[in-house]
């Protein structure tokens, strides 16, 4: 956040309350990801275990099926692939990733 | 009980964009809680990690109310929400249909320690709320320093391996027991790696009046020195090796939830991590016995307990 | 007005409790202030109020079930002393900084070490900066009225701070006065209905207490306390003004007494107002041109008014129940002299640390602090800035 989006003491609520629930969505920590998980389609049997098991709500399901990762918020700590029965979560180097978009 | 596919369906509460670290324990355990509690609840927390990664002005992470005010008063102080809840309600000053659920969070170092007394007397006066310990056996937040919770031989910032002191001398301390001897409705013990396990323990305890308690395992890969990606598979070596037994206790009557075909060795959560790699050298052989020794100990009285009629 | 029943100053406080019948009450015993939670608890027990009562395991949690209570949305009282205050103080730091209007009765206690169970202001002098509003007492009147009139400055939208009323340990708390209680319906009406602000038990709109707030906007909470005092003052007024027309009893940041023609002056704080009053009259008789200024609240610490009341003064001295160990002086003399530093001229102003742990402030210190007021008068000299009245060499 840069300086100038700050606000003044008389702008925002007393007391240091966030009136705002889970606005932390607005805060991306996708940046310090160091490797990046890519889903194999294929191979998902959409048994939910990466997104049980995932420390950053990342792992986006709709109707009880993976839909994807949302990189916004993944940290790359790849519990998803280790836990993953069918193996369909590789984790690949960010700067291979990166270099290759 | 709830499955997967029924859980996932639920609101997520704890939002995206919290700062924990990669890979940390404790957000995983506070999402599956938080899933099976439903949005319907007032949430403390103890400072530590969790408090400090979820709601860094002006952004919060969470999407429950959420109070944080000091680190040894986390029961205390969701006693006085509670108590505010039972006092409106009583005069009518809140909707009547509107149930609220009350769970307080607090780390080992919070719980075990400065906050044992906050935690001992909101059970005793019998508030109607879940505490939740989430257990990492260090004073991760501050850098790793031992807590009364730390394993035995544990290598931590104020229990260094030194030339003389091999790491932490004393056992550590049973949280879980000494909740019993309290004599609430319902306690129990959980892991996130068995969430299954974990989210009937939230839902259950949710639906009794009166306090109870939950200790989850919640590994933290930087103070344990293991892979980031490894909190889910060291939680379940806990659970393996009797280390972090599953089991509750409803109305005095004890249920062992998970025994394991095998009780493994506590050599194979040990070696995993890095705060116990010099319990590997033969000069720390009889450390690494002791710790063993107090694990058999414990899930030795834990089915004898259990066996009793 | 009411008809006068004969009270302790605890028992007034307790009952100006059950007038007020907050939601939550979380309290801990201690010494001299258990007979205000005691005597509300059989209130509770007895059906007379239907505050939920948390009999909490220590001040520390008292004051964080107090914290979680008022965050929650609804009135909150507590009442403490000495020790137990500074086992809450972490917590009454929190309790302003979140801006929760809890209100706790400090039955003014010494400090340990060395352990002292009677009247003085160490402990809520000590608490001078934690962020609460601070009015103190001279008799159990003043209490009960000051706890109503605390309600209603704490809850004010241009407020939102906890207030601690105090009254001195024993020699008020113990003490039985007449005192004029008002009826219930007239102290129900007085306090209004409570409009919580970001209710914890509002679960549609969810809000977050207590984030960790960094470098980027710390400051600016901060200065939002400053403001809140500094608006608490016209607030402190208005409510004393709407309280005298309902009771007839005056109240201001402080009393004066033979003030406006005196040339000298005593200050004091709390219960030994009445001393010096009666050895301000014995002077007068002699022609001797001393006055009193009894200051009632120190938090917001009314700097203005009291250069505006004590500027034409030549000499004052400062009593403080206090000491404030290495500083220039007591608590109260270290600002009240700040305060008169811009007056040109100011008068001299003396300190006298008194009254430690309980001990008694006679007839003849209040005499020896007036020869020496008389002295600086007539020589313009200070022989000593800081006097200790009731000790022993």
């Amino acid at each position: 956040m840069s300086t100038n989006e700050l606000k003044g003491w008389k702008e925002i609520p007393i007391g240091g309350v966030i009136v705002e629930a889970g606005n932390s969505a607005r805060y991306e920590t996708g940046g310090w990801r160091t490797f990046r998980p890519l889903m194999d389609g294929q191979l998902c049997k959409n048994c939910l275990f990466c997104w049980i098991y995932c420390p950053d709500s990342a792992i986006e399901v709709e109707d009880g099926k993976v839909k994807g990762i949302n990189l916004r918020y993944c940290k790359g700590c790849g519990i998803c692939a280790r836990e993953c029965p069918a193996k369909a979560i590789q984790m690949i180097e960010e700067a291979k990733v990166s270099a290759g978009e | 009980m709830a499955t997967l596919k029924e859980l996932s369906k639920r609101e997520e509460l704890l939002a995206g964009g919290h700062r924990l670290c990669a890979g940390c324990g404790a957000s995983i355990v506070v999402r599956q809680i938080l899933l099976a509690a439903g949005r319907n609840v007032v949430v403390s927390c103890a400072t530590g990690c969790l408090e400090v990664s979820t709601s860094i002005y002006p952004y919060t992470s969470w999407r429950v109310p959420f109070i944080h005010s000091a680190f040894e008063n986390s029961a205390a102080t969701v006693c006085g929400v509670e108590a505010m809840y039972q006092s409106l309600k009583r005069r009518g000053k809140l909707p009547v249909d509107e149930e609220i659920k009350f769970i307080a969070f607090g780390g080992d170092g919070g719980t075990y320690d400065i906050g044992l007394q906050s935690l001992s007397g909101g059970l005793e006066r019998g508030h109607d709320f879940l505490y939740v310990c989430y257990d990492n056996g260090a004073y991760m937040n501050t850098g790793i320093q031992r807590s009364s919770s730390t394993p035995l031989g544990a290598d931590t910032t104020t229990s260094p391996v030194g030339k003389v002191i091999p790491g932490k001398q004393q056992y550590r301390k049973d949280l879980t027991d000494i909740v019993e001897a309290h004599h609430i409705p319902y306690l129990a013990q959980a892991s996130p790696h068995n969430w299954k396990d974990l989210t009937h323990k939230v839902e259950k305890a949710l639906s009794i009046k009166g306090p109870k308690f939950l200790n989850v395992i919640a590994p933290c890969h930087r103070g344990w020195r293991a892979g980031v990606n490894q909190t889910i598979e060291l939680a379940r070596l806990a659970v393996e090796t009797c280390f972090w037994p599953l089991y509750e206790v409803e109305d005095g009557k004890l249920t062992i939830n998970y025994k394991p075909r095998e009780k493994k060795p506590i050599i194979e959560w040990i070696k995993l991590q890095g705060r116990f790699s010099h319990l590997l050298k033969p000069e720390n052989e009889h450390i690494l016995r002791r710790l063993q020794e107090g694990i058999d100990a414990k899930w030795e009285s834990l089915l004898r307990r259990e066996g009793e009629k | 007005m009411g008809k006068p029943v004969a009270m302790t100053g605890n028992i007034a406080v307790a009952n100006a409790m059950r007038q007020i019948n907050p939601d939550v009450c979380a309290a801990y015993p201690i010494t001299p202030s258990t007979e205000v939670m005691q005597q509300f608890a059989s209130f509770v027990a007895d059906g007379k109020v239907d505050t939920e009562l948390v009999t909490a395991e220590s001040e520390h949690s008292a004051m964080s079930a107090c914290i979680g209570a008022a965050a929650a949305g609804g009135r909150v009282m507590t009442a403490t002393s000495a020790n137990g205050l500074a086992l809450m103080w972490e917590m009454l730091y929190i309790a302003s900084g979140n801006r929760l209007p809890i209100v706790m009765t400090v039955v003014n206690r010494a400090l340990s070490a060395p352990i002292n169970i009677h009247g003085d202001h160490s402990d809520g002098m000590g608490a001078r900066d934690s962020g609460w509003i601070q009015i103190y007492s001279e008799n159990a009147q003043e209490a009960y009225d000051n706890l109503i009139q605390a309600v209603v400055i704490g809850q004010h939208r241009d407020v939102r701070l906890p207030v601690m009323v105090g009254m001195d340990g024993f020699i008020i708390s113990h003490s039985i006065e007449n005192l004029e209680l008002l009826s219930d319906q007239e102290v129900k009406d007085f306090i209004g209905e409570y409009l919580p602000l970001y209710p914890l038990l509002n679960i549609k709109q969810p809000v977050t207490y207590g984030p960790l707030d960094l470098q980027d906007y710390y400051s600016e909470h901060k200065r939002q306390q400053a403001e809140a005092m500094k608006l608490a003052k016209p607030v402190i007024l208005k409510v004393a003004q709407d309280f005298a027309a309902l009771s007839g009893r005056k109240y201001g940041f402080f009393e004066t007494y033979r003030l406006d023609d005196a040339e000298m002056a005593i200050l004091t704080l709390g219960s030994s107002a009445g001393t010096a009053r009666f050895v301000i009259d014995r002077a007068r008789e002699q022609g001797v041109k001393v006055g009193l200024i009894k200051l009632r609240v120190f938090r917001p610490f009314p700097m203005k008014e009291l250069q505006a009341a004590l500027g034409h003064l030549k000499a004052l001295a400062v009593m403080d129940r206090c000491d404030s160990f290495g500083a220039a002086g007591g608590p109260v003399f270290s600002e009240v002299r700040s305060a008169l530093y811009d007056l040109s001229p100011h008068p001299a102003v003396v300190n006298y640390i008194y009254g430690l742990g309980g001990r008694d402030l006679g007839i003849a210190h209040i005499e020896q602090v007036i020869r020496d007021l008389q002295e600086i008068r007539q020589t313009g000299c200070i022989r000593e800035l800081l006097t200790y009245l009731t000790v022993r060499e």
